[in-house]
């Protein structure tokens, strides 16, 4: 390993509307290392790496990127390959029905004059799949090969380009064990072939048995950097460093009145609906009462959306079991329909694809969900719609010129209000909220947890999904926490730190490592 | 000011394309030396077009919810094979042949719906099938041409409404129609206005309305007067396709049903989780469909005064053509009624003007087809260029 750094970011910032993104990063990262970044949801992380590919172009941030001594003005994800700076997504960006040796030239074709040299394609797509152990026929369709395989193409995808810093965004993420140990075992020989790595991860084990160096990060500034051998980093730190700030006056106050039991889950067990044999949620169990706000504490990938959308209307996975049960009876939530008869609400965690019909108006996205209420005869009463409209921008505070005006106009904040109001005019008993403040600043999260707040304070059941924790700390009476697809612990408010939390989240993954 | 002026702007685009039918409508009367205005060219241009109203009018909630139905030109001709069938072979009644078109039509719409909406086919694929089976049915029923349909059936496309008194030389009841109507879209603005103010809602400047009420108003007026002129005449298809549209829009404007279309157009997703049964609702969407194929079909087939299977070819072009004219979007979740009925009226002048003008056919086909182009196009950079400012 050499001491000198390939790349240097300094005083990296960035703004989003409302948002400090990254505030004066400096970032170091020496030729031929892996060096790991970590940091909670929203830390900054994936922003940084989108900085240093070009997806966030040169102008759009401010100080400087150096890569091998020269300054970088990237102004594209082309422009940092033509470096070769390689970064892959967590969202893989393979095309399913297409071979691996497609995949792997794709927009890099082994051509001259526009027509495809499929027998050098193929045969030098081999040599590259040996280069990363993956034991497959260049063309084998993607869709046949499972996620882990998958990964290892898009590492293939990037030898293919040339690639002398090759950055993954969670590789592990959605992998089991063996294939994690497999990936990792990848990046070692690629290390020593003298291929930098930058590894962004939740799992903490992992990276400290694969990293050199770690770089901490926390609400878009760098915590420390630590040399994993000097200076003898373990996850204790690591998680100190991640979640260690000070809770003030950032949530309202608010005094839990609680009454029976409302809402339990047992036994609920969900399988991954294309690879059937992956469990997703393993036997859940959890219980809230009226008037109660409950966390679910867990990190991307640990099934806690999926548990969600498995009991709403089954609108995730396969071979669903367990029961739920409302004020102590059993109830089918088999359909959407079903699971709002009987009284549930689901508000996404991506509003944009899954919550809110963005060419429609405030007041249809409000009443879409209950138009029922507001019709005779399939014929909708449109002053009552109005009204009801109205009120909900009330007692909601929702910011629009008018109920008329399209959803898409609105701020993000003002958005997850209008999502909101869609379910809290079903008049649910049980609310799941999926990260309801994802994306929005600081004012308007504030907002969120009083309307949060009121829900209970009406007797509402309500289950808050999120991963950050002080929310959670702030907000919650009981927080369960969850590790791949395990609840591993419930945890009551007074007795709730983060560093407790964030152990509950990362026990099976340390399990297994 | 930015929402008064997101309002000038959004009714502009809304009525733009009622704009480009006037200046259509202009250029044709100059171009035609004043005969598309002539009283018996304004009522057979309704009568030529019916068809294409007819389909549209369905076509707009089957685009709107995201699908497409190529099937309904083959389901025109198999349907009036059908008709065909029972008054010729079988020597029913017409009325009741009727019935057992608008009965056949449905069950053709729940064919077409059980597998898009159940199997989950694409409606490409669905009624690109549907376009074949149903005209080579039609082709077995009605290979030979049925003719000998009795009066009754024919005057459903050929009657007009009987001129009973005059007032002038105009004819009295088709300008006591034309007052009706635009009296009653005065009173519907006025309400639904004074109840928006009632909501504190925000409402249109008063004058951007009744410029639209006066501008909507005269061309009412226009065209009943032309009507009610000696040579001209209300036939009762303006009747029956004035009554589809106005229960259509009813039905998409205010109905349950018609919301859940927008929003399975608009998002798919979000309205599967709002708990919006997506499967029934695109189940009637095509039996819905099927039901104006069979409107159309008997419209048709009274027309011509006999079944033949040649008939409808291209139907479904003509009536997708006019959806997207008149502004619905072909990724769905947007689409007026009013909007696919101009558009169809503006490919109806176009034909006619043409026609009177003697051009040649082929000349004809491509200019219809560069208008359509340029008609989305225009629509797709007023948008574009909405976004920006």
């Amino acid at each position: 390993m050499n001491e000198t750094p390939i790349l240097e970011m300094n005083d990296i910032s960035m703004e989003f509307p409302g948002v400090k993104a990254l505030s004066e990063v400096n970032f170091q990262v020496r030729a031929g290392e892996i060096h790991a970044i970590c940091g909670e949801n929203g830390a900054g992380k994936s922003t940084l790496m989108k900085v240093l590919s070009g997806v966030h172009p040169y102008g759009s941030y401010s100080g400087q990127v150096t890569y091998k001594g020269e300054a970088c003005n990237f102004r594209s994800i082309r422009d940092s390959e033509a470096r070769g700076i390689v970064i892959i997504h967590q969202e893989l960006a393979l095309i399913p029905f297409l071979s691996i040796a497609e995949n792997i030239f794709l927009g890099n074709e082994r051509a001259s004059h526009g027509i495809i040299d499929w027998g050098q394609a193929n045969k030098q797509a081999a040599e590259l799949l040996a280069r990363v152990g993956l034991a497959e026929n260049p063309s084998t369709n993607i869709v046949d090969i499972g996620v882990g395989k998958q990964q290892l193409v898009e590492i293939a995808k990037a030898l293919a380009k040339r690639v002398e810093l090759l950055i993954l965004d969670e590789p592990t993420a959605a992998l089991n064990d063996d294939d994690s140990e497999h990936l990792l075992n990848i990046l070692r020989l690629l290390r020593d072939e003298g291929v930098t790595c930058i590894i962004i991860s939740h799992k903490l084990g992992e990276i400290i048995r694969v990293a050199d160096s770690i770089t901490v990060i926390r609400d878009g500034q760098v915590i420390e950097t630590l040399d994993v051998v000097a200076d003898q980093a373990d996850e204790e730190r690591l998680i100190k460093g991640m979640v260690g700030r000070e809770m003030n006056s950032r949530f309202p106050e608010h005094h839990h009145n609680v009454g029976e039991e409302v809402f339990r889950v047992e036994d609920w067990t969900v399988h991954h609906p294309v690879d059937a044999q992956r469990v997703m949620v393993d036997r859940a169990n959890l219980d809230i009462r009226a008037g109660e706000i409950v966390g679910l504490a867990g990190l991307m990938g640990s099934g806690r959306t999926e548990l969600a959308m498995s009991i709403f209307g089954r609108t995730y996975g396969a071979n669903i079991s367990g029961t739920v049960y409302l004020r102590g009876v059993p109830i089918s939530t088999h359909t959407v329909e079903l699971a709002v008869r009987n009284g549930l609400a689901y508000v996404s965690e991506d509003r944009k694809r899954y919550g809110l019909n963005l060419i429609q108006s405030v007041k249809e996205n409000k009443t879409s969900a209950a138009l029922g209420k507001l019709s005779k005869y399939g014929v909708i009463d449109k002053n009552a719609e109005t009204k009801a409209a109205n009120k909900l921008k009330d007692d909601l505070r929702v910011k629009t010129p008018t109920v008329e005006s399209p959803v898409s106009k609105l701020s993000g904040g003002n958005q997850q209000k209008v999502s909101l109001a869609k379910w809290v005019f079903t008049d649910p008993e049980v609310l799941i909220l999926d990260e309801p403040t994802r994306g929005i600043d600081v004012g308007a999260k504030y907002e969120i947890y009083q309307i949060i707040n009121d829900l209970a304070t009406d007797g509402k059941a309500v289950l808050v999904i999120s991963s950050e924790l002080p929310e959670l700390i702030g907000i919650c009476r009981r927080i369960y926490a969850l590790s791949e697809g395990r609840i591993t612990g419930v945890v009551d408010r007074a007795g709730a730190t983060q560093e407790y939390l964030m152990n509950l989240m990362t026990q099976e993954t340390k399990k297994a490592s | 000011m930015a929402s008064f002026k997101d309002s000038i702007g959004g009714s502009l685009r809304q009525y733009g394309i009622m704009g480009a039918l006037v200046l259509v409508v202009a250029f044709f009367a100059v171009f035609t030396n004043g005969m598309l205005l002539n009283p018996d060219n304004v009522a057979t241009l309704i009568l030529q077009n019916s068809y294409v109203l007819i389909l549209a009018i369905g076509m707009v909630m089957v685009i709107v919810a995201g699908h497409i139905d190529l099937s309904v030109g083959s389901l025109v001709a198999f349907i009036g094979g059908v008709l065909g069938w029972a008054v010729i072979n079988w020597h029913w009644p017409w009325p009741m042949a009727i019935g057992l078109a608008l009965v056949v039509g449905l069950l053709v719409g729940a064919w077409h719906g059980f597998w898009v909406a159940y199997v989950r086919i694409p409606a490409f694929i669905v009624t690109l099938s549907g376009m074949l089976v149903f005209r080579g049915l039609a082709l077995m029923i009605a290979g030979v041409t049925m003719a000998g349909f009795d009066q009754g059936f024919i005057q459903i496309s050929s009657g007009k409404l009987p001129q009973t008194f005059f007032i002038g030389n105009l004819d009295g009841l088709t300008l006591i129609i034309g007052a009706v109507g635009v009296a009653g879209l005065v009173f519907s603005q006025l309400r639904s206005r004074s109840a928006q103010i009632k909501h504190g809602i925000a409402t249109e400047s008063l004058g951007l309305m009744i410029g639209k009420l006066v501008v909507i108003s005269v061309a009412i007026v226009a065209v009943t007067v032309r009507l009610a002129e000696p040579r001209g005449f209300v036939p009762y298809l303006l009747l029956l396709i004035g009554v589809l549209i106005l229960i259509y829009s009813f039905v998409l404007n205010r109905t349950v049903f018609g919301r859940h279309i927008y929003a399975i157009g608009g998002n798919l997703n979000a309205a599967i989780l709002s708990g919006i049964n997506t499967a029934r609702t695109n189940f009637m969407i095509f039996v819905h469909m099927g039901l104006l194929s069979a409107i159309a079909a008997i419209v048709v087939t009274s027309r011509a005064g006999a079944a033949t299977a040649q008939v409808g070819q291209n139907y479904e072009l003509d009536a997708i053509a006019a959806c997207f004219i008149g502004g619905t979007a072909v990724t769905g979740g947007i689409g007026r009624i009013s909007g696919a009925m101009v558009g169809a009226l503006i490919m109806g002048v176009l034909n006619m003007g043409l026609s009177i003008g003697k051009v040649d056919p082929a000349v004809q086909q491509t200019i219809k087809g560069l208008v359509l182009l340029g008609a989305v196009a225009l629509d797709l950079l007023s948008k574009r260029r909405a976004k920006v400012a």
